[in-house]
């Protein structure tokens, strides 16, 4: 994981990106205006719950958004270049290739009537990396470098004699056939057993560190982000609300979302109530007017209900899009704990 | 006299395959444990290790193979027709995914008033009253009463679970994955509810799952399975701050993700217990050491 990171260049750069789905009567919009970036080298996980907009997120960045939903607005520069608006053949040449996606569900994305080490194999034909004599030798490399033990016996494999941390295995070293720089992993560990998770997560930051790869992690899971991420994003009903180096967003955050989230997950006090939030987030296109989590905030004024809220630095270090920290706002007093901003 | 008993629990599926030899899985493999009356007892383990199998022989919705489960002292392999139908009222289920447990077709209030249906309890106007009185108790309000599942929250869908669980009055309710199916903001409403639940009702809770950090907030005792067997069980203090058993210690460390940041993995292969007994290492607790 690199550690100087402001250094480092920035490989992925999303400027106010919005994808809407079109649903007859009216459009959702999945994702909101939503900007973020990757350097080389550097995890970024985002986090949400679902529906929050981060899958589609993924989806997009690839253009692998299917209709009714499509991109409407905002830019995805890649090394530069703008996937938004880069025709067909040449997003398909860097899908894989410089791009790749690790899927949620191995079971469903690995076809059953090949043998795991054909289907590597393809892939790599297909990108083209290495020549067909040589394509064994590295589908092999592949299968030891996501740490399948006894790769040669393995590769002839069909994907239902494998565990389910072994497809998940599989399923990198497909995403890492095309020798991309960046990895975007989309659940990668949500449904398999805590062992094999922890060992899969072992292995993304293994890879990310040894292949100075960049990853793009999206998890509900705290403990997976804690355990991977340089930075961290968290979404809600389609937007960035907070985003910052990990320590900061997972141990001091500015957004009460954030805060609730954390809350939410049974830790120090056995026993007592969690802390939690309130209610349940807002369906897709049934979106308040002002900040689209005033509805279940613990902290809400008058203002979140009509105004949506601008991104502002918090004192820890992440920004939060949220007006508790609008330095031109006064914020009425709160009689609630935890009410105040910051330390 | 602990309210479930549960002694020696075998239970063997045995699969025929054509043309190749016959296999016997041993999903259990002769378990023993106790809840007592009030109490929030956890049956953890990873997929396969029995705990969801354990907890079917429990519910009576699979035949054991072996051993004996116990209420109040009384086996059920020698209940009346009647008594096993008493039974029913005092132990029920709430499943993992509550879209899978509600009947799609029917209004979520006729799915609550269902058991008092089927089990002639009141009049129909008490028992709407009775309804009412249930939602409230898991926090919903009337209007939610005539939706179908498909139109509430997977929290809400949980909530309507719960009613229906306790609308006979349960004193054991077997929670198989409650809240894994829930996003965390959820999940934590339900923990809530459920430990509302327990000590306004006195319920015992029988707590099946995966969960490490929600058996240490839920529970007071806990047993950790592994291939059908329990090898450690004890006060889940004592379990999690002193585990015995090298597989628990594996758990422990993998749920503790952040921590281990930067270190190696635990051991990938631990050796198989094979017929190490069950042994008091301290007071209370017991583990294959």
């Amino acid at each position: 994981m690199s550690k100087e990171s402001a250094d480092r260049p920035v490989l992925l750069q999303v400027e106010r990106l919005t994808t809407v789905f079109d649903l007859g009567d009216r459009e959702a919009a999945a994702v909101r205006a939503v900007s973020f970036m990757i350097r080389a080298g550097e995890t970024l996980a985002l986090v949400g719950e679902s529906g929050s907009g981060k899958s589609v997120t993924a989806l997009s960045l690839l253009g692998l958004v299917r209709p009714p939903g499509r991109i409407t607005g905002g830019s995805i520069l890649w090394k530069g270049l703008d996937l938004v608006h880069l025709e067909e053949t040449r997003l398909h040449r860097i899908r894989g290739r410089e791009i790749a996606l690790v899927l949620q569900d191995p079971g469903a994305a690995l076809n059953p009537v090949f043998t795991v080490g054909d289907q590597i194999i393809e892939t790599l034909l297909a990108h083209g990396v290495v020549p067909k004599p040589g394509a064994r030798a590295r589908m092999l490399e592949l299968l030891d470098a996501v740490r399948i033990p006894d790769p040669d016996r393995r590769a002839d494999d069909y994907p239902h004699q494998l565990s389910g941390g072994l497809r998940q295995r599989v399923m990198i070293a497909l995403a890492l056939a095309g020798d991309p720089e960046l990895l975007i992993a989309d659940e990668p560990t949500t449904g398999l057993d805590a062992t094999t998770q922890s060992r899969i997560v072992d292995l993304l930051r293994d890879l990310v560190e040894r292949h100075d790869l960049s990853l793009l992690l999206i998890s509900h899971d705290l403990a997976v982000v804690s355990a991977c991420a340089d930075r961290v994003a968290v979404m809600y009903a389609g937007q960035i609300i907070e985003e910052g180096p990990a320590q900061a967003v997972l141990h001091n955050p500015g957004h009460p979302y954030t805060r609730g989230l954390l809350a939410s997950v049974p830790g120090a006090a056995p026993g007592v109530p969690l802390r939690g939030i309130e209610g349940a987030p807002p369906r897709l296109g049934e979106l308040p007017p002002g900040c689209a989590f005033a509805p279940r905030c613990p902290e809400q004024f008058d203002r979140c209900k009509t105004v949506m809220p601008e991104s502002w630095a918090h004192d820890t270090g992440t920004v939060a899009r949220c007006h508790l920290h609008d330095p031109g706002q006064a914020v009425p007093a709160t009689t609630d704990e935890g009410g105040a901003p910051g330390p | 006299m602990p309210l479930l008993e549960v002694e020696g629990l075998v239970k063997h599926f045995v699969r025929r395959r054509p043309l190749r030899s016959t296999v016997v899985v041993h999903a259990v493999n002769d378990i023993s444990f106790t809840v007592d009356e009030g109490e929030s007892f956890g049956l953890v383990g990873e997929s396969g290790s029995g705990k969801t199998t354990a907890a079917r022989c429990i519910l009576r919705l699979t035949t054991p193979t072996a051993g004996e489960i116990r209420f109040d002292g009384e086996p059920i392999r020698s209940m009346s027709r009647q008594q096993l139908r008493r039974l029913r009222r005092t132990v029920q289920p709430v499943f993992q995914d509550p879209y899978a447990s509600l009947n799609p077709r029917l209004p979520v209030g006729e799915s609550v008033a269902e058991p008092l249906v089927v089990h002639r309890i009141g009049t129909a106007a008490s028992r709407q009253a009775r309804v009412e009185e249930l939602l409230d108790q898991v926090g919903l309000d009337r209007s939610h009463l005539r939706r179908r599942p498909d139109e509430l929250s997977g929290g809400q869908r949980q909530r309507i679970a719960l009613a229906r669980a306790l609308a006979l009055g349960p004193r054991l309710v077997v929670l198989d994955e409650p809240v894994s199916a829930l996003d965390a903001s959820v999940g934590a409403q339900i923990v809530n509810l459920l430990m509302r639940l327990q000590r306004d009702l006195g319920l015992a809770l029988l707590f099946i799952t995966h969960d490490l950090r929600l058996v240490r907030h839920m529970t007071t005792r806990v047993a950790v399975m592994r291939a059908g067997r329990i090898v450690e069980t004890a006060a889940t203090q004592a379990v999690f701050a002193a585990p015995r058993h090298p597989y628990t210690r594996t758990l422990l460390a993998a749920a503790d993700l952040a921590s281990r940041r930067g270190q190696v993995d635990p051991g990938e292969n631990r050796p198989d217990d094979g017929d190490t007994p069950l042994r008091e290492v301290a007071v209370g607790h017991w583990a294959r050491v």
